[in-house]
């Protein structure tokens, strides 16, 4: 722990924490935002081998830059190969080629249900969202999903407005219940801890806490009364090295895009 | 055979009032100067269908064109929420707008089913989550074979679709690279079609043979628009405007300075303007 003398915001740890889970061999279909930070950071740093995949069809791609939208060209021209969208939902991810699932959504619930339709009522809702787009299928036919997001007592609720994307709908056995074959949510990374569920109840738990970081101020950013495990870790500072690439990356992404991504 | 004509043309015979129309482009190549010159043509009571509307169907519903959308994903990608959108959905204005949501797969796998002339499309998706709960047309059917269930959706048929493409040849062969999204699904799936292009070639020349084209026996009509997928970009000729995108937050939030741009740059503009646009986009590539 003492070969850090660098500081780090709540968000680099996130996105380092995120890209520590992934490896060499993993196929991963990455969300727009803060997974396409995490995975091009897990690229940059310790898994250079690993597969890349958005949406939009781009396959094993390599961005020098974090990608504004989930279709920019940057995507095509580093890819190895670019595949129609039909394509690239039915043989890639309905196919089961995909090990992980990277997701963020607008709301989670205990269970990493996630929400990113409407809040209110979806027939006269309160705030409008974009919607599903890729994430109901991502959440179910990748073996495992990671979801990354930061905490925040509106973000985590007790209760979903609407289910957008299923994670452990009620608790343990849903999944298999409805025959989904997948694992679903197996890591939630924020920007304060990472939390898993519970093997017993699917319940998510909070499993390490970010250096620095209280079970009060996690708590605090949570709608629901957390559990946390027997044995709490605690993350892993920052490395010099992987700060260093994460900011190098933001930096190029900015200058690309005129904003950071 | 594809007939070449103006983009006025193109709008006025594909695109009519009250039909449901597919502008379709998956971030890349999206038909804005069509969408514009659907907008100064004052076209009504749409059905606007698209995987990921953006700034082009944000217009064209803040200026009241769409009585009903059929989407998966409606953002301004990278950027946050499409106002416009938004304030027809909250508030009903400028008049109420009717969604048919869908996720990506199932209207990826629409699209495709209704180029393959099938009723309706099947695969492994919406267990466990509640859009089904809002849309009665998401069903399913159970496997003959394996019992396994499995949802389904209507094939998307629009009357129209939209699209912009790189180049044309001379017989109205179109041809499509890069992200290729749905276009070619949707253009199969319609009734009718117009392929906006940035150019008009004699021959494609050399290519890949698997290179994505649309004979013109599939094509109703192709108008020549060079940077007519401004902001969005066209791979080999000019990058996505992300600053627009950026920019589009603070234009649209507002109706009063949605509804001064929209009169400024679209309603007192021709579809020249998207050469100029593009031009400044490929110098600053």
């Amino acid at each position: 722990m003492s070969h850090t003398p660098m500081s780090h915001t709540a968000t680099e740890m996130m996105s380092i924490a995120a890209a520590r889970l992934l490896t060499d061999d993993d196929v991963c279909f990455v969300g727009i935002g803060a997974p396409s930070a995490a995975c091009n950071l897990a690229r940059l740093t310790h898994a250079p081998k690993i597969t890349l995949i958005y949406e939009s069809g781009t396959l094993s791609t390599r961005p020098s830059v974090l990608p504004l939208s989930i279709g920019d060209g940057e995507l095509c021209d580093t890819a190895l190969t670019t595949v129609g969208v039909p394509e690239m939902f039915r043989y890639w991810l309905q196919g089961g080629r995909i090990t992980i699932g990277f997701l963020g959504g607008a709301q989670i619930d205990r269970f990493a249900n996630l929400n990113t339709t409407v809040v209110g009522d979806y027939a006269a809702p309160k705030v409008r969202l974009p919607g599903g787009g890729g994430a109901p299928e991502i959440a179910g036919n990748c073996r495992e999903i990671f979801i990354t997001m930061a905490m925040g007592s509106r973000a985590f609720v007790e209760t979903l407005p609407f289910i957008t994307s299923f994670g452990h709908g009620k608790g343990k056995g849903d999944r298999e219940r409805l025959g989904l074959k997948t694992r679903g949510p197996t890591k939630v990374i924020t920007d304060l801890c990472v939390m898993e569920p519970d093997a017993e109840t699917a319940e998510l738990t909070v499993t390490a806490l970010h250096p620095g970081v209280t079970r009060d101020q996690v708590q605090a950013g949570c709608g629901w009364t957390l559990r946390f495990a027997g044995e709490l870790v605690e993350t892993s500072a920052p490395t010099a090295q992987e700060i260093e690439i994460l900011r190098d990356l933001h930096a190029r992404t900015k200058r690309a895009h005129g904003v950071a991504a | 055979m594809a007939e070449f004509v103006s983009l006025a043309e193109g709008i006025e015979s594909v695109v009519r009032d009250g039909c449901s129309v597919a502008m379709e482009g998956f971030t890349h190549l999206i038909p804005h100067a069509a969408g514009h010159e659907a907008i100064r043509q004052g076209r009504k009571r749409l059905t606007l269908i698209r995987m990921t509307p953006d700034l082009i169907y944000d217009q064209m519903i803040g200026m009241g064109c769409a009585e009903k959308l059929v989407f998966s994903w409606g953002g301004n990608p990278g950027v946050g929420s499409l106002h416009r959108l938004r304030d027809a959905v909250e508030n009903g204005w400028p008049h109420r707008l009717e969604l048919e949501e869908h996720s990506h797969a199932a209207m990826a796998n629409a699209y495709e089913a209704g180029a393959a002339n099938l009723p309706f499309a099947v695969f492994r998706g919406y267990k466990g989550v509640d859009l089904p709960k809002v849309n009665p047309r998401i069903k399913s059917v159970t496997c003959p074979y394996t019992g396994e269930v499995l949802a389904t959706v209507p094939a998307i048929r629009p009357d129209a679709a939209v699209i912009h493409a790189q180049k044309a040849d001379r017989e109205g062969n179109v041809l499509l690279e890069g992200i290729v999204g749905v276009q070619k699904e949707a253009v199969l799936a319609a009734k009718r079609s117009l392929v906006t292009v940035e150019e008009i070639v004699e021959d494609f020349g050399p290519r890949n043979a698997n290179a994505v084209i649309l004979p013109s026996w599939a094509v109703t009509a192709i108008a020549r628009v060079p940077g007519g997928a401004y902001p969005s970009y066209a791979h080999g000729y000019y990058k996505r405007a992300n600053d627009f995108y950026i920019a589009w937050d603070k234009i649209a939030r507002e109706r009063d300075t949605f509804m001064a741009w929209m009169k400024a740059n679209i309603l007192e503009q021709g579809p020249e303007v998207f050469a100029h646009h593009a031009g400044l986009a490929r110098q600053a590539a």
